[in-house]
């Protein structure tokens, strides 16, 4: 029996000579993943990259009425200067984002650590209720505090009805403060995932050990907490920042024209205004703005973690 | 069929990752029928080099072939090969049955043979009427035993063995070592093992090589592997070992002399192994075992060293004692075995004499 | 020498460290502060059901009573129904097709050694950080280059290049979550590359796969960003939304359409959360 099993799996292993193709594959790990890869990478090129690259051409280019006249020319790029309002409202849109950054992270830190730290049971509940949110329509989000916070909205009338106030207010709505708020709880979930997971990945016996070292629970949150967690609290400030800069619905939802933004301008470029190389250009002005905000960013960032780790040592 | 003595022969083997060389120009045999250790510290190569004997790797350079035929350029699902995985790799979704029958599709045997077989299989491991538990209610032992089982239903040539019994505990490990040999000696399978453990692999293997830095220090059954190292690193590795640094003073054959400095004249054989000739410089090992301690100056003028007594450790059958010499940076390691009910008869800074014999000395290229 | 031994024993098996040791009681001031950041993230968003239930056109206190009419209103709309019958033709398209190249791109970065892994990790990960207005006009710009028209088809491959991401992630915590070896142990029992993927990787990959499924969808479902820039003479539920914006007296029904929105993506995605959070909890988290 046993001879009969291993003359047959004699058989199965008789010199298969792998054709020259499969034994490539077989032979090169790198081609087994560069191959399953491919579809996926060639999707994202053509969907992304060749898009941005054309974008980037139409900025050189020009809107002659209907059609766009293909000469190299920095025309558009020129213009963002002429009118200061298109360097201001980029001014302003990054301004509006960093607050919306810096309040979302400070208010959202304590949140991701009570998960980390506190939460033992139904954790996942927990979770599940913090990342609901972040999947379920933005539009509607943003809906929702037009009509909170409306002439006519949830607060005026509430507080008419309460007869706390006489006449709506009528500063809550269109105006950069409304587009803050909203924005803030509009992006709310998206920063306590990254700060939560940074926080859960560290090491509980660090604690222990700054605990049994003499910290007190003050000085080893600064110490050893805090430190650890910044690359959460620097990638949650990133996936707010880089994408609010170019919001252009919330903005038009509930800022009016006070709260009006750089998104809205370069809409309005594909839009009404109809001048696409325009808008491009407009938006290349925005992206490398916002790469200056964060490579600055970064850069601040690795100054303070290094002065920390050097003060530490 | 082809049945050379060797299943398995390595020629030329190289593995490299990038820059690292995780296999480095390799070349050995392994017998049919034998079970053969991989031994060596974690990043030595040896899980490389059993992977590439399963497929999941191929060589760089070089060629593996396994009972005569190349294995270069044949995947995994085609070698005449069968893995006992590091953590056993149960598949979580199928039950002990249809995991021990996971390989038997190809077999071409029908539900019932395949069915019988697997019963087979499991009076084998000694786990009859587990077929249906699932995976995650085994013990560690029992997957252990599982794994092995659904590798050997498909009676491989060659059988390999990733670190199976690591995740064991010690009482455990040493159940499954003898019945692992057992069990390789009744299915007369090829085992290639792999371990870190120097003590699981001189208890199992019939040979063992001895890898380092991607390369084969030494290959040798477990009793010349103990007793005659031939390098260094090989006798470190395995047991423990006083090294002394010296000088040929007078050879002769195989007998040689050597200027040990603070340890005085010491006498030992070569074994054949190295060529010693007068003003070599050469390293002296002796094992721990081998050197007899006493209270009394002994009436010889090689192969002995005045020291004084160190720290000691009792670890119940033996005790390890530490003894200065005087020019000697470390102290020198002596065990002894506890025959008698210990009775503290060698007390700390006690003056000692220790003497050994001229076989115990094993001579290793500096 | 005895304490060392407990902490060395604890840390080993990396037991969450008791109350007393964390700062705080387990319902201490942070537990009030969670409540609190909760009730801001989603009261806000429960003013939709409440209002759509309102028997008032205007959308303000007082509620003037109980009414279901704005629902049958909402229903009665040909252009949402036709928008919801896009809506989903999208959505199941980019959900299958995004987790195809999820579930290749997952095992490809799981399971192989290639140079460059980072940088193309980076670039499949883009879009969840790109402005969406720049993937709109640029894909706008590409629809036009080219001369086709604006169309379902657009949204969705702009829905594709979002919902990637998301799937890869998903699949590779998932694909990461079990171990390499038994894929292994299938081809080394016989079993060839191809009944490997469907006897074991996809059998312990298939809650995340549903997971990617269900999130991709409401991806897709909710997107606007880009769908406002992308969509023809066809719309989707959210452009629908946001063209319906202009009219006030159509802002109950809006609210409506808004709730049952909310509430279908809510059981999708807490579904599907569930699905994928299971066991691998804080595997699962790092990956959004």
């Amino acid at each position: 029996m046993a001879n009969k099993a291993i003359a047959a799996s004699a058989a199965r292993a008789a010199p298969r000579p792998a054709s020259g193709v499969s034994a490539f594959f077989l032979k090169h790990e790198w081609a087994r993943g560069y191959t399953l890869l491919s579809p996926t990478l060639g999707v994202m090129i053509i969907a992304m990259c060749v898009p941005v690259f054309m974008l980037t051409a139409h900025s050189f280019w020009t809107q002659n009425y209907l059609t766009i006249d293909k000469t190299f020319t920095f025309a558009n790029y020129v213009q963002f200067w002429e009118k200061e309002i298109y360097f201001k409202l980029l001014v302003k849109s990054i301004k509006i984002s960093a607050i919306v950054t810096f309040t979302t992270v400070v208010l959202a830190y304590p949140m991701a650590y009570f998960m980390a730290f506190k939460v033992k049971k139904n954790k996942l509940v927990w979770l599940i209720l913090i990342t609901v949110p972040f999947w379920t329509s933005f539009l509607l989000r943003v809906f929702a505090w037009k009509i909170i916070l409306g002439f006519n909205g949830v607060i005026n009338s509430g507080l008419i009805s309460l007869g706390l106030i006489q006449e709506p207010l009528e500063f809550l709505l269109y105006n950069p403060t409304a587009v803050i708020i909203t924005l803030a709880h509009a992006w709310a979930a998206f920063v306590i995932l990254p700060i939560y997971v940074s926080l859960e990945k560290i090491d509980r016996s660090l604690l222990e050990a700054a605990t049994d070292l003499g910290d007190g629970p003050v000085s080893r949150f600064l110490r050893v907490t805090l430190p650890l967690s910044m690359p959460g609290v620097i990638a949650a400030c990133l996936f707010v920042f880089i994408p609010t800069v170019g919001d252009y619905v919330t903005p038009k939802l509930v800022g009016g024209t006070e709260g009006i933004m750089i998104g809205n301008i370069i809409q309005s470029q594909f839009g009404k205004a109809n001048n696409w190389p325009l808008g491009s250009a407009l938006s290349i002005y925005m992206v490398f703005g916002i790469t200056l905000c964060v490579l600055g960013f970064l850069l601040v960032a690795r100054l303070i973690t290094k002065g920390g780790s050097l003060k530490a040592s | 069929m082809n049945q050379s003595k060797a299943i398995i022969a390595i020629k030329d083997c190289s593995k490299h990752f990038g820059p690292v060389r995780a296999v480095d120009d390799i070349s050995f045999d392994i017998d049919r029928g034998e079970f053969f250790s991989l031994l060596g510290p974690s990043g030595c190569g040896k899980t490389t080099l059993l992977r590439m004997l399963a497929g999941f790797e191929q060589p760089s350079m070089g060629n593996i072939f396994i009972d005569g035929q190349p294995m270069a350029g044949v995947p995994p699902h085609h070698r005449p090969t069968n893995m006992v995985f590091q953590n056993y790799a149960i598949f979580p979704h199928l039950n002990v049955r249809k995991n021990i029958a996971y390989g038997m599709r190809t077999s071409g045997l029908g539900r019932g043979e395949i069915n019988a077989k697997v019963d087979e299989m499991l009076e084998l491991i000694k786990l009859p009427g587990f077929g249906g538990r699932a995976a995650h209610q085994l013990s560690g032992g029992q997957r252990q035993r599982v794994a092995l089982a659904r590798a050997l239903i498909k009676k491989p040539k060659v059988l390999l063995l990733d670190e199976p019994l690591g995740a064991l505990d010690k009482k455990l490990r040493e159940e499954m070592q003898l019945e692992l040999r057992l069990l390789q000696r009744s299915v007369g399978i090829t085992f290639v093992f792999v371990t870190h453990d120097q003590e699981e692999a001189l208890t199992m293997s019939d040979r063992i090589a001895v890898m380092s830095m991607g390369k084969v220090l030494q290959i040798e059954t477990p009793t010349r592997l103990y007793e005659m190292p031939n390098c260094r690193e090989v006798a470190g590795f395995i047991g423990s070992m006083n090294f002394f640094d010296g000088r040929v003073s007078s050879a002769a054959g195989e007998a040689a002399t050597i200027d040990a400095g603070p340890i005085g004249q010491v006498r030992g054989v070569a074994n054949g192994r190295l060529k010693v000739n007068k003003g070599d410089a050469i390293t002296v090992a002796i094992r721990p075992e081998k050197i007899n301690l006493s209270n009394e100056q002994p009436n010889v003028g090689h192969n002995v060293v005045e020291g004084k007594l160190g720290p000691s450790t009792y670890l119940g059958d033996r005790s390890y004692f530490y003894v200065n010499v005087v020019g000697l940076a470390k102290p020198i390691a002596v065990a002894s075995q506890n025959a008698d009910r210990a009775t503290g008869q060698h007390r700390a800074d006690q003056k000692v004499w220790l003497t050994w014999r001229e076989e115990s000395v094993v001579l290793l290229d500096r | 020498m005895s304490i060392v031994a407990s902490k060395a024993a604890k840390s080993a098996a990396h037991v969450h460290v008791p109350s007393s040791i964390m700062e705080g009681r387990p319902y201490g001031g942070l537990f009030f502060y969670a409540v609190f950041y909760l009730s801001f993230i989603y009261i806000p968003v429960l003013f939709l059901p409440l209002f759509s239930f309102n028997d008032s056109i205007y959308i303000a206190f007082p509620l003037k009573g109980f009414t279901t009419k704005w629902y049958g209103e909402m229903a009665a709309s040909n252009g949402l129904i036709e928008a919801l019958k896009n809506s989903l033709k999208v959505g199941t398209a980019v959900c299958i097709i995004s987790t195809i190249f999820g579930v290749l791109a997952a095992k490809a970065m799981t399971r192989y050694r290639f140079p460059a892994k980072g940088p193309i990790t980076g670039l499949i990960m883009l879009p969840f950080v790109v402005p969406g207005i720049i993937l709109g006009i640029a894909l706008l710009i590409l629809t036009y280059s080219m001369g086709m028209e604006l169309s379902l088809f657009t949204i969705a491959v702009s829905h594709v290049l979002l919902a990637v991401p998301f799937s890869m992630l998903v699949l590779i915590s998932r694909m990461e979550g079990f171990d390499k070896n038994l894929e292994e142990a299938s081809l080394d029992l016989g079993e060839g590359p191809w009944r490997t993927f469907w006897q074991v990787t996809f059998p312990l990959t298939l809650p995340g796969i549903v997971a990617s499924l269900l999130l991709c969808f409401s991806v897709s479902f909710d997107e606007f960003i880009l769908a406002f820039f992308l969509s023809g003479n066809e719309a989707t539920l959210p452009i629908y939304i946001w063209s319906q914006l202009r009219f006030p007296s159509k802002l109950p029904s809006v609210l409506a359409l808004g709730a049952c929105i909310f509430v279908f993506s809510c059981v999708l995605v807490t579904f599907s959360e569930w699905l994928r959070r299971r066991g691998v909890q804080v595997k699962t988290a790092s990956s959004v």
